[in-house]
């Protein structure tokens, strides 16, 4: 019988509206290293924030045991305590500190208030030797590459004397040789006693380090799997994170598909945070009009990246390749040039890039297609008003009015608004970027009865999302992304949750 | 397939949910007012009635209003162009430096050099301009905060005009300069008795009227344009109410000013100003582009909008305003000094944030920021009136900043939208 050093049984998490966990068990061994796999929007990030007190005791439901001893964690001081520490994808370093400092910030060795330096260095000096990393503590973390970024983390996270080390993604930003390191590093830490919980979309990561595994789906322990007892290949893993149901979410559609009306060639972007790595490697793609694609990849693998750098290179740097439209080469440089030739861009960070929150549903619904509403400059406000009324009608935006302020509406009727400014614009190409991200089932239909219609009157949709079995209902064509490439092009007929699942996961060669 | 209406993407048609009782308001005998957009107005006729009782009534004498006004245009003017930086979430510290500058350019063109009124007048704006666009170069393109861009203004500007003046006055000025700065319109028409007030010009008079038409008229025809429109409109009787209540406070500022000199140069200016201002402000694509920006910076970018550009020209534009206050500040001094301007920046974005511009930017009206530098012109003048000292009505003017800019934050956090 193997003693478990954390056991989580029964959590429960709802947010308003939604259900993120439920009755969700984990049992870890002590000294293992134990992966976490599921969908986007699984509750993998819910379960750890649950555990290291970012949701404190109180707002979810179940017991925590760890070291054999109950939990109750008011935050994230009270499981540091304990020995857990977890590593968010983003790595939470302040760039202009020396390493020491960062490992040492809210720890600092001090003697009365006054911090000594010499003991500090030495010290993380020591911690970096662990890790391997051969850097001076002195360093300055912006002048050190992610990957090493990565590796100061765990030191800090040493420094702590963590029992429970929780990776969330910790290669998705690395590449080959960095993540190879990484995984070793943490084949160490094991072996020095050190548990470690990691979250990662990458399959054969997970098969190549994890002692066991456990799925997620929908918030719900699927099951977990000894790699060790029993036979786990990718395959294997995929099967048990896909497999939702298909039910009849999906407002029926004939699609009519014309002409080609949108393609890109050879696209490749690089990341403006990270030089020289690709975010974008030379991914082509293809919309005809009237049809609706999807473009299915897992978190980080480059989707929102690939639009918004064809949405007038709003993202990324040393962008190259091809843009045409009805077979014509265009030029995209700026969001205006994207609008003139007809391409809209719906966001998938509504709150961030999509709506102005403290106006009103009016100016948000015309805060794109203004011209169309101005003669010489001047808007005309009635006409605005005219047809803002008519969105929120015919879109059935739920509002008092079109005065009403947009921060105060639902994540649905948010939504609406997004997709009327864009309509408004007249765009004969869609790019709508998680268009049902946040909202529940009901106005989920509605954005889907909507999408058809568009298609129907001939634009072309290319559709962002998490959810495979929404782009299944959805979608005439799947296009797959994999750590920024193009790794499979599925129709309608061919396409199951398993086979996206795994052209999503493969690596690269 | 060319265009694709709203009502083509029919979804469904259940009405909208019941309007919720919105936090901010209060109600009173069915008459319901937005606290947070009104409170402005409110305050300062409050603010009008506690000075009017303090000073005797010498508040609202003729001559003192025709004071309030001249002496306060220039930082009203300024506020003009103010509250469009701040409402796209930029600040202009350099107003008083620009205002010495060109005041200064002005005085050497027309003093010193001898070019025609006009002429230095444009040049001077031009300078404005130029000066505007210097800063919004560096702000829009390369990227500099505006904080640090105008501090850099306020100092550079200030080392212009000392090296301009060295450290003396300039003037006086032409006449024709003088009188737009501190003089009246002529009685071209002669006066007419209005009984117990006496006698008062009837030039004034009927361009006071005209506004009340004109206002009367314009809200009228937009109110029976919304209504074809299908949109909610006041009931008459309010819609009456709210038209006499205008009239009747446009009435007794032109009487007041006819009774005394008839209408200063600078009041036909600034009316000029605002309503341009605000046309501009609501009624322009350039204008909505404004409130986008300080909205969401972000999501502007993602609507297409031109943000360095936007940027740039209302920089370009601060920097006229500040020539016309200048040129206005110099000519009623009828001198450019070394230290004119000190501190109208200040003043200006104290305007701005008192009429109700929101700190985070997008929110912030033309007439709102009129308003706040009337409200610190009231409370200076009527302190003046009733003696106090100038530390008092510094410290008055800095709690009603504070307490002004409370209330907003206040009033956001209860309405559930602060961010």
């Amino acid at each position: 019988m193997t003693e478990h050093i954390l056991r989580m049984t029964g959590i429960t998490k709802t947010f308003p509206g939604v259900t993120a966990l439920r009755d969700v068990n984990l049992a870890v061994r002590r000294g293992e290293i134990h992966a976490i796999c599921g969908e986007n929007g699984a509750g993998k990030s819910t379960l750890m924030k649950v555990l290291s007190g970012v949701y404190p005791h109180g707002q979810y439901e179940g017991e925590i045991t760890f070291e054999g001893r109950r939990c109750e964690f008011g935050g994230i001081r009270d499981s540091e305590r304990a020995g857990i520490v977890i590593i968010h994808q983003e790595l939470a370093l302040c760039p202009q500190l020396s390493i020491a400092e960062n490992i040492y910030l809210g720890n600092e060795r001090a003697r009365r208030g006054i911090i000594d330096w010499n003991r500090t260095n030495y010290e993380a000096g020591e911690l970096l030797k662990r890790v391997g990393l051969r850097e001076n503590p002195t360093t300055t973390v912006a002048d050190i590459g992610v990957g090493k970024q990565q590796l100061v983390e765990i030191a800090k996270a040493l420094s702590k004397e963590v029992k429970l080390l929780i990776l969330d993604e910790p290669t998705a930003a690395l590449n080959d040789e960095d993540s190879a390191h990484l995984l070793d590093l943490l084949r160490g830490l094991r072996d020095d006693g050190i548990t470690c919980v990691i979250i990662s979309h990458k399959l054969n990561e997970v098969t190549a380090i994890a002692d066991s595994v456990t799925i997620l789906r929908d918030g719900r322990t699927i099951e977990t799997l000894d790699m060790a007892r029993d036979e786990v290949t990718e395959d294997r893993l995929i099967s048990g994170m896909v497999g939702r149901a298909l039910d009849n979410r999906f407002p029926p559609r004939t699609p009519s598909i014309g002409e080609e009306a949108f393609r890109i060639e050879d696209w490749t972007v690089y990341s403006p945070s990270q030089p020289g790595r690709k975010v974008v490697d030379g991914a082509s793609l293809m919309l005809r009009r009237g049809e609706i694609v999807g473009l299915a990849g897992l978190m980080g693998a480059g989707r929102t990246e690939l639009a918004m750098s064809v949405f007038g290179r709003t993202y990324g740097v040393h962008i190259s390749g091809r843009i045409f439209k009805d077979g014509r080469p265009i030029e995209i440089r700026t969001v205006q040039d994207a609008i003139r030739h007809g391409i809209a861009y719906a966001t998938e960070d509504r709150k961030r890039y999509g709506l102005n929150l403290i106006d009103d549903i009016k100016r948000n619904i015309s805060a794109a297609g203004l011209k169309g509403l101005a003669k010489r400059g001047w808007v005309n406000e009635y006409e605005e008003y005219r047809v803002a009324e008519r969105f929120r009608a015919s879109m059935n935006i739920k509002a008092p009015g079109v005065d009403s302020v947009v921060g105060k509406l639902s994540g649905g009727n948010q939504q609406k608004v997004v997709l009327s400014k864009w309509i408004l614009t007249e765009p004969d190409v869609l790019i709508l970027d998680e268009p049902t991200r946040g909202i529940d089932v009901g106005a989920k239909y509605e954005i889907y009865t909507i999408i058809n219609r568009l298609a129907e009157q001939g634009k072309a949709v290319l559709v962002i999302s998490s959810e495979l079995p929404e782009l299944l209902g959805l979608c005439d064509r799947v296009y797959t992304l994999s750590e920024g490439r193009i790794t499979g092009e599925v129709p309608r007929e061919e396409a199951t949750q398993e086979r996206l699942m795994y052209l999503m996961t493969k690596g690269q060669e | 397939m060319s265009s694709i209406t709203p009502a083509d993407v029919e979804v469904g048609a259940e009405g909208g949910g019941g309007a919720p009782k919105r936090p901010g308001r209060v109600s009173l005998g069915g008459l319901s007012l937005n606290l947070r957009s009104s409170g402005i107005y409110i305050a300062f006729a409050l603010i009008i009635a506690l000075f009017s009782v303090l000073t005797d009534g010498a508040l609202l004498q003729p001559q003192n209003i025709s004071n309030i006004i001249v002496q306060n245009s220039y930082i009203l003017i300024l506020a003009i162009g103010m509250i469009l930086i701040i409402i796209a979430g930029h600040i202009d510290l350099s107003v008083g430096s620009v205002v010495a500058v060109t005041g200064a350019l002005a005085a050497v063109l027309m003093v010193n050099m001898g070019v025609a009124w006009p002429l230095a007048l444009l040049i001077t704006l031009v300078a404005g301009a130029l000066i505007g666009a210097w800063q919004g170069y560096w702000i829009a393109y390369f990227g500099i905060p505006a904080f640090i861009v105008t501090l850099a203004g306020m100092l550079l500007f200030r080392a212009l005009t000392l090296t301009v003046l060295g450290n003396q006055g300039i003037g006086p000025f032409p006449d024709q300069v003088r009188t737009l700065a501190n003089g009246f319109t002529d009685g071209w028409l002669g006066n007419v008795g209005l009984g117990p007030l006496g006698g008062a010009d009837l030039f004034s008079l009927l361009v006071g009227i005209a506004a009340i038409a004109g206002m009367v008229l314009a809200q009228w025809r937009a109110r029976a344009a919304r209504k074809g429109y299908g949109q909610a409109v006041d009931s008459l009787a309010l819609f009456a109410l709210k038209m006499a209540a205008g009239a009747a406070v446009i009435l007794f500022l032109v009487v007041q000013l006819a009774r005394f000199k008839n209408l200063p140069w600078v009041l036909v200016l600034l009316a000029v100003l605002v309503l341009a201002y605000s046309l501009m402000a609501n009624r322009t694509v350039f204008g909505r582009q404004i409130y986008a920006i300080g909205g969401n910076l972000q999501a502007a970018v993602m609507s297409g909008v031109k943000v360095k550009s936007v940027v740039f020209w209302i920089f370009v534009n601060m920097g006229v305003l500040s020539a016309i206050a200048g040129v206005i500040f110099a000519g009623r001094l009828n001198q450019a000094g070394p230290t004119a301007g000190n501190s109208f920046e200040l003043d200006a974005i104290a305007a701005a944030f008192i009429g109700g511009a929101a700190v985070q930017g997008g929110v912030g009206k033309v007439v709102g920021a009129i308003t706040g530098g009337l409200i610190m012109a009231v409370i200076n003048n009527g302190m003046s009136l009733i003696g106090s000292p100038s530390e008092r009505v510094m410290l008055v003017k800095g709690a009603v900043l504070l307490a002004a800019v409370a209330f907003d934050v206040w009033t956001k956090r209860r309405a559930g939208t602060a961010r």
